[in-house]
């Protein structure tokens, strides 16, 4: 009885998860303009969106900010990771507790002392701006994920390697490298995810020239439902569900 | 032992989804004895445990406790505590909330609280832990404490599930004597789970052994070594030499003539054979006479064969033999101060007999 | 030796370099702003002053930080309330069924929340599947207008960030011992004893860690207020956005924004001293490493 009310609750609670999102996903292909009625399946929204230049430049901006960011974070995260698990120096553990800490950091904090950093120092807001900030955004999650996976190995693996022969570089390459390389994967993938829908920190540190997406969507969205936006947000849903799985593949998948 | 029964199994099952973890056991438990179910990992010994104990109730059968049937009793309310294999001791209260929870959910008055917690910490030689956490004792201290935590409730029956298996050689030797101890203190009876067959002999009045599901034999730590009732307890217990033979003549009086191993030999057995009956017969290593074949100190029948090996082991010597049909034989022998002379060299030739009446004759149970 | 130092440099030091110059040298500018004048043209002069402070006081901002605190305190609490049954059931789940259970949390967790919270416009609004529902099934005659109300903030704010406070409290029920549960029943404790004092002490790590992912962001992103709750109620997210990009007062904004960073330290502190007591030694990241991690 008890376990029928939980897994009642459960799916419930699944269904107020999924529902909203399955309703914009099937109103993007609505071909009324108005969202009260089904006009019958349509992809005219879609190709609306092709044609909309402004959109277009913002989501090729957000896709060169996401894989660049992704790409300095996973770099930048891989090596705190590996310092934070690898090395005893003093000030590891504050290192630990910074990257811990910058996760939980609002949003909108990061934004803005960003803001006041770029702006103290006369950096032009733009791409590299977001750059800087996407990856900062980033890089504690990369690290989090690869201590994680770093957690489940012996901890003599290193030194077994290095008695065998092999040089601090060599046991990276060799040792920790292949075996975090899945975490090291879905880091990215992950990253790239947070920078393409990041709004908040993107409101601050961006500039007049250099428009992306999520900015965009929000100018947008703010203007209420409208089908265009229903096709954009399906589209940025399903991009986030490829990204999510294949990460959660590439976790899961060796761990077998 | 004819004390009123504290718990009784009849004929319980339990299946696991479509996996039968018992089947029909019966078992009586009698008020006050030391009982021990002893088995390979899989055997039923924990299911039988946790039934006891109230977290698993049988799919069919009755469990009696106290006379009353408590198939659908949950664990909080039966008079029976456990101490859980690697003591599950709660991580975030000290010594002393971990042995007074039980009287606290019972809501007894904070001094009778008090007062019994503290003489359960003396009895278990913690006084001064108290205010540890259980993180900050050692696997001895946390073991006293979860037998504490048990015991503070009197409780009729006290489980105890492999409540030995992170101690190191040296402290389980002296837990097994202080829970032993505790036992004939308390005069309540204790259910112990182990695999460890030893640990259950040093330990027990009464053993049940268990494989796949169901009770092989139970018996006083002496029948089972001694008398074993079928071929898996032998073997389960101890090392044991089984050697194949065929019955050739049965007289009167449980005795019989068999040829074993080749050699014709006369048997004591309580089981009933007939001519032609294929049995094994099975000797325990010590039990085994070996000499030297020159010394010629055996009258016959005896087997005739080489020494591969010996091993000291201290107090005796385990002697690795193999007859001259090829069968290995393990033997061990005592040292004896008279005798310091059983150095025997590998590949010298031996007589091999075992004492007398000490053999136990088995049908061929097809393996 | 002489390569394996350099490894070592490297990498201690990329991390420090980032960690510094683009995570703490901010952080810092940020404080220092807070005690500075606004200028004329500039957006902070160099002179120091604590009005900005005083300021934090006066009647507007108070009423924006209660209206911002009791909604997030609300979400939070319901979060808490409705997602700790749901990390439990999930937990509970066949081990082969719970990787897919909770993939289908992590899906959301993940998902853009500026997109979840527009999605809710489709089902909340006017012309929303509520209503439409309600209206088809006769229990209202006219649509319910929860758009553009604290009720239509709550809801976003609760939707949005469910499955934060679920990752957390799920990894620390998972990795209860289902043996301490146990032994407080054997030990004559009902289903419920046993839950308020082992399985709720022993879980407080991830209630807190949960608590903290849902309460931080939601005081600061202003999304949710924005597409849901229109103009009528300016939260604190708002707030600190507009003296940065509207009036261009700065130094105001800086000093809102430490009530923020002042509530994420203390409940920081909460969160280490709740880990260290269970546990003894701080247990590595288990809050996201949930997240990311997952299916572990």
């Amino acid at each position: 009885m008890l376990r029928v009310v939980r897994r009642c609750y459960m799916w419930l609670t699944y269904a107020f998860f999924y529902v909203p999102l399955l309703v914009v996903f099937v109103y993007s292909f609505n071909s009324n303009k108005y969202t009260t009625a089904w006009g019958g399946f349509s992809l005219r929204w879609y190709k609306l969106l092709l044609d909309n230049t402004a959109i277009m430049d913002a989501a090729l901006n957000s896709l060169l900010v996401a894989v660049s960011s992704a790409t300095m974070a996973t770099l930048v995260g891989g090596l705190a990771a590996l310092s934070v698990k690898r090395y005893r120096f003093s000030g590891r553990n504050s290192m630990y507790a910074g990257l811990l800490m910058l996760t939980l950091s609002p949003d909108i904090v990061m934004g803005i002392s960003l803001l006041i950093l770029f702006i103290a120092c006369k950096v032009e807001l733009g791409f590299f701006t977001l750059f800087i900030a996407h990856t900062t955004l980033c890089t504690p999650f990369v690290a989090l994920t690869v201590l994680a996976r770093l957690a489940e190995f012996d901890e003599h693996l290193i030194e077994a390697a290095r008695d065998l022969g092999a040089s601090e570089a060599g046991a990276f390459r060799h040792i920790l490298l292949p075996l975090t390389a899945p975490a090291v994967a879905a880091g990215w993938l992950l990253s790239f995810t947070l920078s393409m829908d990041d709004v908040l920190i993107s409101t601050f540190v961006t500039g007049p020239s250099f428009e992306v997406l999520p900015v965009k969507i929000y100018s947008m969205v703010k203007l209420g439902v409208k089908p265009d936006v229903n096709a954009l947000s399906a589209i940025m849903f399903v991009l986030t569900l490829v990204l999510v799985l294949t990460a959660q593949a590439m976790l899961q998948g060796k761990k077998k | 032992m004819e004390q009123a029964p504290v718990f009784e199994l009849r004929g319980v099952t339990k299946y696991f989804g479509t996996t039968c973890a018992l089947h029909s056991v019966n078992l009586v438990i009698g008020n006050g004895e030391f009982l021990t179910l002893l088995g390979p990992s899989g055997c039923g010994k924990t299911t039988i445990l946790r039934m006891l104990s109230g977290f698993e109730s049988p799919t069919k059968g009755e469990i009696f406790l106290q006379g009353e049937c408590v198939n659908e009793l949950p664990p909080e309310q039966r008079q029976v505590n456990t101490v859980f294999q690697n003591y599950a001791l709660f991580p975030h209260m000290s010594v002393w909330d971990n042995v007074a929870f039980g009287l606290r959910m019972q809501r007894l008055p904070k001094n009778e609280v008090n007062q019994r917690v503290a003489e359960v910490l003396r009895r278990v030689h913690l006084e001064g832990m108290a205010d540890r956490m259980p993180r900050q004792l050692s696997g001895g201290q946390q073991q006293r404490v979860a037998i504490a935590r048990a015991i503070v409730n009197n409780p009729l029956v006290l489980l105890l599930d492999e409540p030995f298996s992170a101690l190191d050689f040296k402290l389980r030797k002296q837990m097994q004597f202080e829970i032993k101890h505790l036992q004939r203190q308390l005069g309540i009876t204790f259910v112990f789970v182990t695999h460890d067959q030893e640990e259950a002999f040093a330990m027990s009045d009464r053993v049940v052994v268990m494989n796949e599901g169901s009770i092989k034999q139970i018996g006083s730590p002496q029948e089972i070594y001694e008398e074993p009732e079928n071929l898996f307890v032998a073997r389960f217990v101890g090392d044991i030499n089984v050697l194949e033979g065929q019955v050739t003549e049965v007289r009167d009086g449980g005795s019989l003539t068999a040829d074993i191993e080749g050699v014709s030999f006369s048997l004591r057995t309580r089981r009933e054979f007939s001519e032609g009956d294929k049995v094994k017969v099975l000797l325990r290593p010590e039990d085994l006479k070996v000499h030297l074949e020159h010394e010629q100190a055996l009258e016959p029948p005896f087997f005739t064969g080489h020494i591969d090996e010996t091993v000291y082991k201290g107090a005796t010597v385990d002697i690795i033999l193999t007859l001259d049909n090829g069968k290995t034989l393990q033997a061990a022998e005592f040292f004896n101060e008279d005798d310091e002379d059983i150095n025997y060299r590998p590949g010298e030739k031996v007589t091999v007999s075992w004492v007398e009446g000490w053999e136990v004759v088995l049908e061929d149970e097809e393996e | 030796m002489r390569q394996g130092q350099l490894f070592r440099v490297t990498s201690i030091g990329v991390t420090w370099f980032w960690l510094g110059v683009f995570a703490l040298l901010p952080n810092i500018a940020l404080l220092l702003v807070a005690f500075l004048d606004k200028g004329e043209t500039d957006f902070f002069i160099p002179v120091f002053t604590l009005n900005n402070f005083e300021e934090l006081f006066s009647p507007i901002f108070l009423t924006v930080l209660w209206d911002t605190v009791r909604l997030a305190v609300a979400s939070t609490l319901v979060c808490l309330a409705a997602g700790y049954p749901f990390a439990y059931a999930v937990a509970k789940a066949s081990p082969r069924r719970r990787p897919w259970l909770l993939l289908l949390v992590i899906i959301p967790f993940w998902t853009n929340s500026l997109i979840r919270t527009y999605a809710l416009i489709l089902i909340i609004g006017a012309q929303g599947m509520m209503n439409k529902a309600l209206m088809a099934l006769g229990l209202i005659a006219s649509p319910i207008e929860v758009m553009y109300t604290d009720l239509a903030v709550f809801i976003g704010l609760t939707y949005t960030f469910l499955p934060f406070m679920v990752l957390p409290l799920y990894a620390s029920i998972e990795k209860l011992d289902p043996r301490l549960v146990d032994a407080a029943k054997d030990l004559g404790a009902s289903s419920l004893r046993a839950f308020w004092h082992v399985t709720l002490p022993l879980t407080l790590p991830g209630i807190v860690a949960g608590c903290m992912l849902v309460f931080l962001p939601a005081l600061g992103c202003f999304y949710v207020p924005e597409v849901l709750g229109g103009a009528t109620n300016m939260l604190l997210g708002t707030f600190i956005k507009n003296q940065f990009l509207v009036a261009n007062n700065w130094p105001l904004g800086a000093a809102a924004s430490s009530v923020m960073t002042l509530l994420l330290i203390a409940l920081a502190l909460v969160y280490r001293t709740v880990n260290r007591r269970i546990s003894g030694r701080e247990r590595r990241g288990d809050m996201f490493v949930s997240g990311v991690e997952g299916g572990a």
